[in-house]
């Protein structure tokens, strides 16, 4: 569905990315690990077009995205809930749901979004509030439930548990393997390993700018070098 | 005298009201822009200008009357500001603001120079056949041309609001002025949008000048007189505030015709500097904050 071939990556004077070389298939959770700074948001942001490569392809479906911008990219169906959320916090929470279907899933917005606020019932006593109000957990479910508007095809998570208490952490992981339960593939991003790997199918594991490790979920859990550097073991 | 004046009340105020309602316009185009693009537009009043001479050879040449000619203007000046902004000012610039201000300010030169150049630097009037007839409160003659331009700055405004929060244009509108990744993320075209506000901006301008030229003059610099006061009523009003800038639009005029009432002509002013100043002093953000 997705396929990353020798990607880099970067910004005006620093490259981040080199020789990423990524794969996902339809229906998969597929996580993409590493630590802070090693380019997992640029990955993502490469991906939505928010910035160009320098060098490398990616393909959704087999067609080249890599030259597209985000509207275009949006179109197909490559849907991006970014880092922070990146709400819009001087609107409501429906205004917000309502944008995720700017472009795409329009005709069907009254439909999604109920079955979004059955996703998070939370959010319907919320709807009228401004999103910038929201707390951390209520904003990430208006970012996903943004996402889920546009009826992705693939949705690409940047650290949805990031700012989460434990416990909503767990919740998110539920949710995003309920999601994907239901036929959506997900790139997963996430510095919070064992879980992500608890629910993905299979996982790439990023340092200093390029896959260093990848494979199936469960055999990564019982990888030795990603224990030791990741989970202290 | 005094108990003259008093009496005069009624109608200095009906008559700010009328006048402020053509200030909000030109504010509104004012606090559209920086609401959502951050930036204030120097040329602001030249557009104003611009405005006025399309209402004054629309009447001069093909003999249109200027209320008439709102439906001619505003589109069209909806049309040069989306074409300036997207391929002029939001190119040029590379997205920094202060390329931004400067170029605008650029603009303003140009635009009242060629203006100098090819309209010269008279004073322009018309005078329509209706100009005196007027409207009788009981209390007041209210004249037609004041009254029309009252009740079409208020339609726009309602139209503006219903654009801003019923539509999804108006959403996305809202939505860059604060998050323009995010936006991006749900495929709005930031670019296209920043153009149809700066459009939607230069728009409140083309009605505003169609409604002035019947009661005021044109020359090339009448539009700075209006951009001061209309940066006062974005002060008052609070920065990027719809609701804000047609309040402070009545509250402007309305100071300013009864400040002339009372004080005379000149001084009446006075009052419009005074507003200001308490502003700035005791709420910086205006009367609404910053919302959009
Ligand atoms: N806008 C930017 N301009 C320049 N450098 C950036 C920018 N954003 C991120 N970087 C740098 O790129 C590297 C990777 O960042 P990022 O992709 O955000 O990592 P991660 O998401 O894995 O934490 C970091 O060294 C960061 O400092
Ligand atoms: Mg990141």
């Amino acid at each position: 569905m997705i396929k990353i071939h020798e990607l880099h990556a970067g910004y005006d004077l620093v490259n981040v990315l080199r020789d990423v070389n990524i794969e996902v298939g339809e229906g998969e959770i597929v996580a993409v690990l590493g630590s802070n700074g090693v380019g997992k948001t640029t990955l993502n942001n490469t991906l939505s077009g928010l910035i160009k490569p320098t060098s490398g392809e990616i393909y959704f479906e087999n067609v080249l995205i890599s030259s597209r911008d985000p509207v275009e990219i949006v179109d197909m169906g490559l849907i991006h809930v970014p880092e922070g959320r990146k709400l819009f916090p001087n609107l409501s929470v429906k205004e917000n749901l309502e944008l995720g279907s700017y472009r795409r899933g329009k005709p069907n917005r009254a439909k999604n979004l109920e079955r979004v606020l059955e996703i998070f019932p939370k959010l319907r006593d919320r709807i009228s509030q401004t999103a910038g109000t929201l707390s951390g957990g209520e904003q990430q479910m208006v970012a996903i439930g943004r996402g889920l508007m546009s009826e992705p095809r693939i949705l690409l998570l940047d650290e949805p548990s990031l700012g989460l208490s434990p416990l909503l952490v767990e919740q998110m992981f539920n949710l995003i393997k309920q999601i994907n339960e239901g036929g959506l593939s997900v790139i997963l991003v996430e510095q919070n390993v064992i879980q992500s790997l608890s629910i993905a199918d299979r996982a790439y594991v990023i340092s200093e700018g390029t896959v260093s490790l990848s494979g199936r979920a469960d055999e990564l859990r019982e990888n030795s070098d990603l224990k030791k550097s990741y989970l202290g073991l | 005298m005094f108990s003259v004046t008093l009496s005069l009340l009624p109608a200095g105020i009906i008559n700010g009201l009328m006048f402020g309602a053509i200030y909000a316009l030109v504010a509104l185009g004012l606090t559209l822009i920086y609401g959502v693009l951050h930036i204030i537009n120097f040329a602001h009043g030249a557009m104003l200008m611009l405005a006025l001479y399309s209402a004054y050879f629309l009447f001069k040449i093909l003999n249109i009357d200027p209320y008439i000619s709102i439906l001619i203007v505003t589109p069209a000046s909806y049309v040069f500001g989306y074409t300036i902004y997207r391929w002029g000012i939001g190119r040029l610039s590379g997205g920094r603001d202060q390329n931004i201000l400067l170029i605008t300010l650029g603009l303003s030169i140009i635009l009242e120079n060629s203006a100098l150049f090819f309209f010269t630097g008279d004073q322009q009037t018309i005078s329509l056949p209706y100009s005196y007839e007027s409207f009788d409160l009981g209390f007041l003659y209210l004249s037609y041309p004041k009254l029309i331009s009252f009740v079409a700055s208020l339609v726009i405004c309602v139209l503006l609001w219903m654009l801003m929060t019923l539509t999804d244009l108006g959403k996305a509108i809202r939505a860059v002025a604060k998050e323009r990744d995010g936006a991006r993320l749900v495929g709005i075209d930031v670019e296209h949008v920043f153009a149809v506000t700066f459009g939607i901006g230069v728009a409140c301008l083309g009605a505003a000048g169609c409604m002035l030229l019947p009661i005021f003059y044109v020359d090339p610099y009448t539009g700075n007189m209006f951009v001061i006061i209309a940066f006062t009523i974005v002060v008052l009003g609070g920065m990027g505030s719809i609701v804000g800038a047609l309040l402070g639009g009545f509250i402007i005029g309305v100071t300013e015709s009864v400040g002339g009432l009372l004080l005379g002509e000149s001084l009446g002013q006075i009052g419009i500097s005074l507003i200001f100043i308490l502003i700035l002093i005791f709420k910086p953000t205006g009367i609404f904050g910053s919302k959009v």
